[in-house]
């Protein structure tokens, strides 16, 4: 796949924020930032209210997803351009999950919402609202998602990207630095994991680095261009960041992520976990 | 559980966080007198590598909880972009201001 088809900068969703078939979406973890303030004309995903089962430690399922984007007015031939704050974390979450039900066009606006503000684009405070659409999902694309067993066996056999900071890695910190640091999981990493931080994947301004930057990134970092790869990070969004980057834009084959992540992994009993740089 | 998503930021830490055991690093984002929000914080470590970042609020306002070391915040905003440095010995509040423009 070709960058284009899977990104869009900010200056192509500018001109078509009115075009015909093209649904802006905003994806965040604190919803509130939307109220103050969306793209104009985008409709508003939250993280864990709709995309996370509200019991369970799983996703919405089939059903729901299609209620889910049924209701935002999403229809399946829709071309769906997803962004949102934390640097497109989750917004990338977003734009992973959208795969993993089958939706095939959906793409990233580069730089999310921080790019847009920094540039000075256009904020409505507008309430949006779509006709409801009956839309389709298709099953999980499992290929797509790995489970804690999947990572446990890929110690030693396929590459595993722990894509937190360097002190979440070596055991310093339990969470990014901008949240409490008392957890419950103990702190480390998956053995014979590689960090790279997803960061390092992004300029400042939140795009992502160019084709040719990336490839020497990871491969600098030891990634092994013919094996296997799962990218995880704590609760599976900056690791979504890194498997765009890896499966999307890098076209990497077998790329797939771990969302149970640090806080599935870093809980379970019995596993191995390396602490240190 | 907890996320990874940005908490609102302000001076008051929440009733959950103990300034005893948390490095807290607080701070303000100003052009000239004016505070400035929405704008994008970044905090770096002592070799410059990204860590976390925050919007500031309304009012300027942001915080880190970080760990002892001397750490970078950078912050970008559609009228400039600024940086300060920061050293924290242990735990406790450390205050930082960082202006733009």
């Amino acid at each position: 796949m070709s960058r284009e088809d899977v990104l869009v900068s900010a200056a192509w969703a500018e001109e078509n924020l009115t075009a015909g078939g093209v649904v802006f979406v905003e994806v965040d973890e604190d919803a509130s930032a939307y109220d103050t303030g969306h793209i104009p004309g985008a409709v508003k995903i939250d993280w864990r209210n709709d995309l996370q089962d509200p019991v369970r430690r799983d996703f919405v399922d089939r059903a729901g997803f299609e209620k889910l984007l049924s209701a935002r007015g999403i229809g399946n031939d829709d071309t769906v351009i997803l962004y949102g704050g934390n640097n497109n974390w989750f917004a990338a979450y977003a734009y992973w999950y959208f795969k993993l039900y089958g939706h095939q066009a959906v793409k990233l606006l580069d730089g999310g919402r921080k790019k847009w503000e920094l540039d000075g684009r256009p904020l409505s405070t507008d309430a949006v609202s779509r006709e409801e659409t009956t839309y389709t999902a298709q099953e999980q694309d499992l290929s797509l998602r790995a489970f804690r067993q999947e990572a446990v066996d890929a110690i030693n056999t396929k590459n595993l990207v722990d894509v937190r900071s360097p002190d979440e890695f070596s055991g310093k910190l339990a969470a990014p630095a901008h949240l409490p640091q008392e957890q419950a999981q103990v702190k480390g990493h998956i053995p014979t994991a590689i960090n790279v931080p997803w960061s390092k994947a992004a300029n400042e301004d939140g795009t992502f680095k160019s084709n040719d930057e990336l490839r020497e990134l990871y491969k600098d970092a030891g990634l092994d261009e013919g094996k296997a790869t799962i990218a995880y990070c704590r609760i599976g969004e900056r690791s979504s960041h890194t498997w765009f980057a890896l499966h999307e834009l890098l076209d990497y084959s077998d790329v797939k992520n771990y969302d149970g992540s640090w806080t599935e992994y870093g809980s379970l009993v019995g596993v191995p976990v390396e602490v240190g740089a | 559980m907890s996320s990874c998503g940005a908490p609102e930021q302000g001076t008051a830490l929440p009733a959950n966080v103990d300034a005893g055991k948390e490095v807290v690093l607080n701070g303000k984002v100003t052009s000239g007198e004016t505070p400035v929000g929405g704008a994008y914080v970044r905090l770096l470590d002592a070799s410059g590598e990204f860590t976390a970042e925050v919007v500031s609020s309304a009012d300027g306002d942001f915080r880190f909880f970080a760990a002892p070391g001397e750490w970078t915040v950078r912050a970008l905003h559609r009228s400039g972009n600024g940086e300060a440095k920061v050293s924290a010995e242990g735990p406790g509040l450390h205050q930082v201001a960082v202006s733009v423009g």
